[in-house]
């Protein structure tokens, strides 16, 4: 009771003492990076199991990986990261890596072939939402001692056919090519789950940060590894505040309280481009807009419908009002700055078109229902459609949820369009390829509930084989045409209607340099960044 | 002459039947009322917005679904958009007119709901007691000691946004006061000899209820239900603002808010002027209540 | 009224059974029944709802074999009343399970974010005391003066206003223009876990810890959010105080005290606020119940990490453990509060026994 009147006491003076004594921070200090971000799609810090952005974020600065991409220069591609080196068998089904030596994890264990293979294998077995990353090269629970394979220094690993070896090693940099410290992990096993439940909460990696905490929509702090192989990073902490409005994240920008804000809408981010020693870097993200017709319905199945859909999206209008700056057009399924993207942008907004086209199919009266995520942005996408549909005779219910509740339904095959965002999974045109135009049996037992083609109803009219064949294609010119040509159709017949693609704008301090998302290929890294 | 007629009709001390001073009493209450500033502020707010609904093809000078990308976020006193336009360039004042109706419509229909469903449940746990009162009581005590806010959230995610789920939602968390109050009334009145008396003529526990003890309890719930109002619009505009209630294009006010409140540095009049409704709105309903609770139920207010 | 924070319409219970033994064990197996039922009602709703936990947890690229072994292990393919009893079962051995979206005990996020919710409501509560008690009484005794008025009309406006527009102004002002407070958030990112967190109140931690920056800066981050939900309970708290007083300076006693020449502030202080002090426990007991449910409004826009906002988060991504294990706890305390309210009628309330 003592310590409460006292806390009471206290509070009142500084009550009576005023407010005003309060005056904010000027700036964070100099080994500090403070980022205001949106993490409450981060539901685990495992590397074989995280999958959301935030979460990627985590992942790609505590794990090292046996190829990564270099935040100062991912135009390169991959680059050796734990593996030093690598070959590739003549058949060109196996790749032997070579360990880099004298490297260490956090706990001060030594990196060796066998953690890289053990974090490899772990992830095929248990099976979590990113495991198809690297059990479409065939590995399985079953197989996956001898598929893949330690041996000294050495890492082999056998894929069921020849593939692209970029497509391989370009999954590698993927977050689930993480390589755990296998001693902790282990120690920390409950129930034969390969210590998941731990490395859920906790880390156990060799890059350049460890995981200090992870409070759930509330932060996540980093402190940085001086024992890090490429250098002790010059931000000593890193601390992820989730702040979910844009206005809030921009007021704590502007007021120094923070060193970038990372979601910031196009408003706030016109706003805050005026301010003093506030800058804006834009990065070209892998982020798709796009809307899904859905094939079972009679209507929707029309050719003719599926093209006039496409002349009924405002694309310059969306991007030059509520999307500016933050979306650009883009109507293809392989993002920009991928191999093998195309920019043709054939589709513009024409409502007479559309309507010569949906009589050309005998449609009237048609009447739709839009499923769409409750992000500001897309609701706006959806009403502006909507708009443009109405023109046209054609009546669009808009059904707003959470993402559980809209996407239940796209994976059902339930919803006549949906309205979606894609981002690709790993930097390999097969990553969006193999979803979107990419669908073996589009019955509906075949559930295959992770191709986008399979969700739509969409057997891709011939598209799979292709797919198939670009996949395996040694030589890149090849594949880059094969890619090239695929999209072209993909373009004409398929019945999504590909819209935007993502420009993320960061609001930065003035003094943040070498600030880096990862543009397309890959997450935010912190340990290029000085201030 | 014929109002003077009426006038001394109404006021007068010795009524000639009960109509008659049915009649008095309730003008007696207007008058009353109608002294009371405040409350007639309420009501005329509250009928100007009743006219405003009625008429929004009329007088809003716009169709508020009509979206114009090159002229959006127009500030307000923009030729042609009072109030300004919203993100996708729609009229503000035109959709905050076609807002009045959604308000109206979800007011009305929680005001339906709710304390009738508490009527019915406070009236029979009350009249009927036993085992009856515990059990009803006991649920009354669980929906009343459940976090509102989940059982609204959780109610609207399992039937689906929209504008009914959304009224249903709210009368589920609103009708257990009602229900206590009306139970508290029951136990009043049925013990009272006029109640025996009936019961005595043989009235059955049905035609008890509904003839002689829901008259009594009117009053206490019309008067709840008033100063209850303003809670509903802001609660219905508290799920318009999670996105939960109307669906887009709707002009909901509190989806407007929400819509609004990304551009609320720069823009803050997109996210003010359907705050501004809101608050005008609930306000009157407050002053209305408390008006007729002075009139209706003296004891139980101030 | 299920959204806004600032509505206390709650009404206790008045007592209905007359021996204490008895009392007791009817209060103790109406909390257990009360209990029950709400854990069995959210844990019906959280089954028909058409969110997928499922899918809330593998997200959009799961195989359909990731999903069917997560459907398995969440125990789905189970009847309901089998998972329900498993969960009583759980419960009453204090575990409530693991939050599916971050993999930790319920019971530990409760831990984490009970307290955020405590402290503001504490402070709010208490800002609504301090201001609205005196303000009603003021306004009972000088009934009909400016100052009645304006406690009116401070009442009617905090009935009247949209807390997430208010809020959100607030922010912008006081934060974004004047800088006089910290902003969203419970304290600045310099002062993340510098205090060892010992009770999970900043506040108290900072204090007893020594530390005053953490103190100070805490402080600032509190006060508009508390001061906001302080706000809502004043008009309350005001009104009730205001309407309570009026009853007992109409009393005969009070004539006679007056008639006697006892002076006004005996009058007022010693006699009618005396009498009034039961009535106005309730209340206040009542109100802090409605804040301590947690403000989601506010604590969104302020963006503090507490119940409220947990629920929520957690009620529309399907993690059923983690909304019923809220809704035991919010609902315990209101439970809690209302019984002790009760109880303070049958200690004090003469009229009551």
């Amino acid at each position: 009771m003592n310590a409460f009147n006292r806390l009471l006491t206290s509070a009142a003076i500084c009550l009576a003492v005023g407010v005003t004594s309060f005056t904010a921070h000027a700036e964070t200090p100099a080994n500090m990076l403070v980022i205001a971000h949106r993490i409450d799609d981060v539901t685990t810090v495992d590397p074989a199991e995280s999958f959301e952005f935030a979460g990627s974020d985590i992942s790609r600065n505590v794990y090292g990986r046996l190829v990564n991409l270099d935040p100062n220069d991912l135009a390169a591609g991959y680059q050796p990261d734990l593996a030093e080196s690598w070959t590739v068998s003549e058949d060109g089904k196996t790749i032997t890596f070579t360990m880099r030596e004298g490297v260490t994890f956090h706990s001060g264990n030594p990196v060796t072939a066998e953690d890289a293979a053990f974090s490899l294998q772990r992830a095929v077995i248990l099976n979590k939402t990113p495991a198809f990353i690297l059990t479409q090269f065939g590995f399985t629970p079953e197989n996956v001692t001898e598929t893949i394979k330690a041996d000294g220094n050495q890492l082999m690993i056998t894929t069921d056919k020849k593939y692209a070896t970029s497509f391989v090693l370009n999954c590698l940099t993927a977050t689930i090519g993480g390589i755990v410290d296998k001693q902790v992990v282990m120690a920390n096993e409950v129930d034969g789950d390969m210590g998941n439940t731990w490395l859920k909460t906790n880390s156990a990696g060799s890059g350049p940060y460890k995981l200090d905490s992870w409070k759930p929509n509330e932060s996540v702090t980093l402190s940085s590894n001086p024992d890090y192989y490429g250098g002790a990073p010059a931000m000593e902490r890193v601390i992820v505040r989730h702040v979910i409005e844009s206005a809030s994240q921009r007021l704590l920008l502007e007021r120094g309280d923070i060193d970038i804000a990372r979601n910031l809408n196009p408003e706030d981010i016109a706003g805050a481009s005026s301010a003093d020693g506030v800058v804006i870097a834009d990065e070209l993200k892998g982020r798709l807009m796009y809307l899904a017709l859905n094939q079972k319905h009679p209507e929707l199945s029309k050719p003719e419908v599926r093209q006039a859909f496409k002349y009924l999206i405002d694309y310059e209008g969306m991007r030059d009002s509520f999307l500016k700056g933050q979306y650009t057009i883009h109507q293809n399924f392989l993002p920009a700055t991928y191999l093998g993207a195309s920019d043709e942008n054939p589709f513009t907004y024409n409502i007479e078109k559309a309507k010569e086209l949906l009589a050309a199919a005998g449609v009237e009266n048609l009447e739709v229902e839009i499923g769409v995520r409750e992000a500001q942005e897309r609701i706006e996408i959806g009403q502006s459609f909507q708009n443009a549909a109405a023109q046209a005779g054609i009546k669009v219910n808009i059904t707003v949820g959470t993402a559980a509740q809209i996407l239940g339904r796209y994976r059902a095959r339930e919803l006549d369009v949906y309205l979606g965002a894609w981002g690709p999974d790993y930097p390999d045109p097969q990553t969006n390829a193999g979803t979107f135009a990419y669908n073996p049996d589009n019955s509906d037992e075949a559930n295959a509930t992770g191709l986008l083609a399979w969700r739509t109803g969409w057997d891709t009219g011939g598209l799979t084989e292709k797919v198939e064949a670009a996949v395996t294609e040694g030589d890149r010119d090849t594949r880059v045409q094969m890619y090239l040509d695929i999209q072209e159709e993909f373009r004409e017949i398929s019945p999504f209607v590909m819209m935007f693609q993502q420009i993320e704008q960061s609001a930065l301090r003035d003094n943040v340099k070498n600030w880096s998302t990862g543009q397309a290929v890959t997450a935010a890294a912190y340990w290029q960044v000085t201030k | 002459m014929a109002e003077h007629y009426l006038r001394a009709w109404l006021l007068t001390d010795t009524p000639t039947s009960r109509r008659h001073a049915k009649m008095s009493a309730l003008y007696q209450g207007w008058l009353s009322f109608r002294s009371n500033t405040m409350a007639m502020i309420g009501l005329i707010i509250l009928l100007l917005l009743v006219l405003i609904a009625a008429a929004a093809p009329l007088i809003s000078p716009h169709d508020p679904f009509v979206q114009d990308l090159g002229n959006r976020l127009a500030p307000l006193g923009t030729p042609g958009h009072i109030f300004g336009t919203d993100s996708l360039g729609r009229d503000i004042l035109s959709r905050l007119i076609y807002g009045a109706r959604i308000t109206l419509y979800i007011v009305a229909l929680v005001a339906l709901i709710a304390p009738v469903v508490g009527l019915l449940v406070g009236t029979v746990s009350g009249y009927v007691g036993g085992w009856v009162d515990v059990v009803l009581m006991r649920i009354t005590d669980i929906f009343l000691a459940f976090p509102r806010l989940v059982l609204a959230l959780a109610f609207v995610a399992a039937l689906g946004a929209g504008i009914e789920n959304a009224v249903l939602a709210i009368s589920l968390t609103a009708w257990p006061p009602y229900a206590r109050i009306a139970r508290a009334e029951t136990l009043t009145i049925r013990s009272s000899d006029y109640i025996s008396a009936i019961q005595l003529q043989g009235a059955g526990a049905l035609r008890i209820i509904t003839k002689h003890i829901w008259p009594l309890c009117i009053s206490s719930l019309i008067v709840r239900v008033t100063l209850d109002m303003a809670g509903i619009i802001l609660a219905a505009a508290g799920l318009g603002f999670l996105g939960l209630g109307a669906q887009p294009p709707s002009p909901e006010w509190g989806a407007m808010i929400s819509e609004g409140r990304r551009f609320i540095l720069d823009h803050w009049w997109v996210a003010t002027m359907p705050g501004l409704a809101i608050f005008t709105v609930s306000l009157a309903f407050n002053l209305l209540g408390d008006g007729l609770r002075d009139v209706l139920d003296p004891k139980a207010g101030e | 009224m299920a959204l806004t924070d600032n509505n206390t319409e709650r009404r206790p219970r008045g007592p209905l059974f007359p021996q204490w033994i008895k009392t007791t064990a009817m209060t103790l197996s109406s909390i257990a029944v009360t209990l029950l039922g709400l854990l069995f009602i959210t844990f019906i709703i959280g089954r028909v709802m058409p969110i997928d936990p499922v899918l809330a947890i593998v997200g959009e690229r799961a195989s359909q074999s990731t999903y069917d072994a997560v459907y398995l292990e969440l125990g789905l393919d189970k009847p309901l009343i089998v998972q329900f009893l498993y969960y009583i079962w759980d419960v009453i051995h204090l575990d409530f399970g693991i939050s599916l979206l971050n993999a930790r005990p319920v019971a530990e996020d409760i831990a984490r974010v009970f307290p955020a919710t405590l402290e503001l409501a504490t402070l709010g509560i208490i800002i609504g005391i301090v201001l609205g008690v005196p303000l009603g009484v003021l306004a009972a005794v000088r009934k009909g003066s400016w100052i009645d008025q304006v406690a009116r009309v401070l009442a009617l406006v905090g009935y009247s206003m949209p807390i997430f527009w208010l809020g959100l102004m607030g922010l912008l002002v006081f934060y974004g223009i004047l800088g006089w407070v910290g902003g969203p958030g419970r304290v600045g990112i310099f002062y993340v876990d510098v205090v060892p967190s010992v009770t999970g109140l900043i506040l108290v931690d900072a204090a007893l810890d020594g530390n005053w920056d953490v103190f100070k800066d805490a402080f600032s981050h509190i006060i508009l959010p508390a001061s906001l939900l302080g706000y809502f309970s004043l008009a309350y708290i005001s009104r009730m105080t205001r309407s309570f007083m009026l009853e007992q300076l109409s009393a005969e006693y009070v004539t006679t005290a007056r008639v006697k020449g006892m002076s006004e502030w005996d009058v007022v202080w010693k006699h009618a606020f005396k009498n009034i002090r039961v009535q106005l426990i309730t209340v206040i007991a009542l109100s802090y119940a409605n804040l301590l449910e947690g403000s989601v409004l506010t604590e969104i826009i302020f963006s503090w990490p507490g119940i409220g906002s947990y629920i929520t988060t957690a009620l529309l991504s399907a993690d059923m453990n983690a909304v019923l294990g809220g809704t035991v706890v919010v609902g315990l305390i209101f439970i809690l509060l209302n019984i002790f309210s009760d109880l303070l009628y049958k200690v004090f309330d003469p009229r009551a026994k």
